[in-house]
């Protein structure tokens, strides 16, 4: 046999293994991280069922009137907060970018302003606004004692509200500095006026931009409600507080609490993929599907 | 000034900074006439266009488009620029394609082309779909009115963005590089719905390097350079034997 002989031969060999199946690799280090996991999971959910929980109070208390009142409150708060902090937004936005250097300058500082300081803390201004303006209105014309205007409601509201319009105003403006610029040459081009090519040109396409994260600030304002508690609104938490000071099953009712936000944000997150859906309608993600 | 001049230009001057853009740029277009700028990228062909329709503001000089003039209004020995309203009314009057068709994405196709007439104009919605329809149908697009301009070629996006301008009835149309951004293989397309357009009377100002189409359907053809107008006469007689040497010179490179 000649050398080249012996060199084909293995050769052959070598290519026929074409046919053996596949076998991926071994994850080892996954599966121990798994593993892991999954033992703690099982650990916290062991010390839960064991520990001193009353489940039967869970169970009684999830739908009391108490608590179905707290909800429907903390609901309401955050529909009013948002709605607030949504209207403040866009004209903040519209503010800033206006080029008018007064209007612009207001804008920034109310951001700085309302974005710096704590929700909490200005909630308890709102609400003690009475020790530094026994009244308000305009002189003259109508006035007020504060201590009843500033109810638990109005002062949240407030506080919520002004808060979130700061943040919401960034979101607002990065969604009008997402609209192309050729877009409002477009609309100008065809003899809209600045009024009519926000409403029906640039909004509806910064939305697109703009829904994800507001729709995100919905959830976060369902949360920052429970904040109002302080001031005594009686939102969910505030009222699931009032009876655990009654009845001393502290956990049970937070855990009551607990159970309703996350349906709440539950119902929100599949409100936020139809809205979403909507307002990317004529992109190119959606197109794809269709 | 006679009737039938749609636009006319009188010494319009633009400044960036210390840059001049546009150096007394001067102009006249007849009704149903078909007018090309050509010229070197940076010339000012685009910005002198986008002074017609005052998406651009020149510092000095007028421009009068029906024997209006565009985005002033003289008081004594000043000329005051006219309010939001009164500018939006004026741009009905001239309609704009882009280099990059800038249609409504949000917009099917047939709603691009009718949002001009329904939302602008108010014009009833009815009489507007089918006006939309049929000048849809006249660029070829019938089939495709239902689309968002995401799922159309560039050729047919610009070709949606010119039945939009159509759909508005308006007395001019300024074209800014209409074919710049397409694939060479979606120029024609476009370029025949132009001539089409050319060929049923619209007055047209079309900044271009398409000298073939130039030669084919203009009637007047400008060439600009450094801000000023270099050249300006009938199509045959610029592009043929231009009387300015760098209209030739111009010219020859566009051709090797």
């Amino acid at each position: 046999m000649s050398t080249a002989d012996v060199t084909s031969s293995t050769n052959d060999q070598k290519y026929e293994i074409a046919h053996l199946k596949l076998v991926p690799k071994r994850h080892i280090g996954r599966m121990i991280a798994a593993a892991i996991v999954l033992l703690i999971l099982a650990a916290i959910v062991r010390a839960f069922s064991v520990g001193q929980i009353e489940w039967s109070y869970v169970r009684d208390f999830l739908f009391a009137p108490a608590i179905l009142d707290g909800l429907k409150s903390t609901l309401i708060m955050t529909v009013a907060a948002m709605g607030l902090g949504i209207i403040l937004g866009v004209v903040i936005a519209i503010m800033r970018v206006s080029g008018n250097p007064v209007l612009s300058s207001i804008a920034i500082g109310y951001v700085w302003i309302f974005r710096g300081a704590p929700a909490l803390l200005q909630l308890m201004i709102w609400f003690n606004l009475a020790l530094i303006f026994p009244t308000m209105g305009i002189p003259g014309l109508f006035e007020f004692r504060t201590v009843d205007i500033m109810t638990p409601f109005v002062a949240a509201m407030l506080g919520l509200g002004i808060s979130q319009g700061a943040y919401t105003s960034e979101v607002v403006r990065s969604g009008l500095l997402s609209v192309d610029s050729g877009q409002y040459e477009a609309a100008r081009a065809i003899g809209m006026t600045q009024f009519k090519m926000l409403r029906r040109i640039v909004l509806p396409q910064a939305m697109r931009v703009m829904v994800p994260p507001i729709g995100n600030e919905v959830i976060g304002m369902v949360k920052l409600t429970s904040l109002a508690s302080v001031i005594q609104y009686s939102e969910i938490l505030h009222n699931a507080q009032i009876i655990y000071f009654a009845n001393t099953r502290v956990l049970e009712l937070l855990l009551v609490a607990c159970f309703w936000y996350l349906v709440v944000v539950t119902l929100l997150s599949i409100g936020q993929y139809y809205i979403e859906r909507y307002f990317g309608r004529g992109s190119k993600s959606i197109t794809a599907s269709m | 000034m006679t009737k039938d001049i749609i636009v006319k230009a009188v010494d319009v001057t633009k400044l960036y900074g210390p840059f001049t853009a546009l150096d007394k740029v001067s102009l006249e277009i007849a009704k149903g006439e078909v007018c090309c700028i050509i010229g070197p990228s940076g010339s000012g062909k685009s910005t002198f266009l986008r002074c017609i329709n005052q998406l651009e503001k020149m510092n000095s000089g007028a421009i009068w488009v029906n024997d209006e003039l565009v985005g002033y209004r003289r008081e004594g020995n000043n000329l005051h620029e006219i309010n939001d309203a009164d500018m939006a009314r004026q741009r009905r009057r001239v309609g704009m394609v882009f280099q990059r068709f800038n249609l409504f994405p949000h917009m099917t196709a047939l709603e691009n082309v009718m949002e001009g007439p329904v939302q602008v104009l108010k014009e009833p919605v009815a009489e507007v779909r089918k006006r939309a329809e049929d000048i849809l149908a006249r660029v070829g697009l019938s089939d495709k009115i239902s689309h968002y301009p995401s799922q159309l070629s560039g050729g047919q996006q610009q070709r949606v963005a010119i039945a939009r301008a159509m759909c508005m009835r308006p007395d001019l149309i300024l074209f800014d590089e209409p074919t710049s951004a397409l694939d060479p293989e979606l120029v024609s397309e476009v370029l025949d719905v132009m001539k089409d357009l050319a060929a049923s009377g619209m007055t047209m100002i079309v900044v271009t390097h398409e000298l073939g189409f130039a030669r084919n359907v203009a009637n007047t053809v400008a060439f600009m350079e450094a801000g000023k107008m270099v050249e300006i006469g009938p199509a045959s007689e610029v592009l043929t034997s231009p009387k300015s040497p760098r209209t030739a010179e111009f010219i020859k490179a566009v051709h090797s």
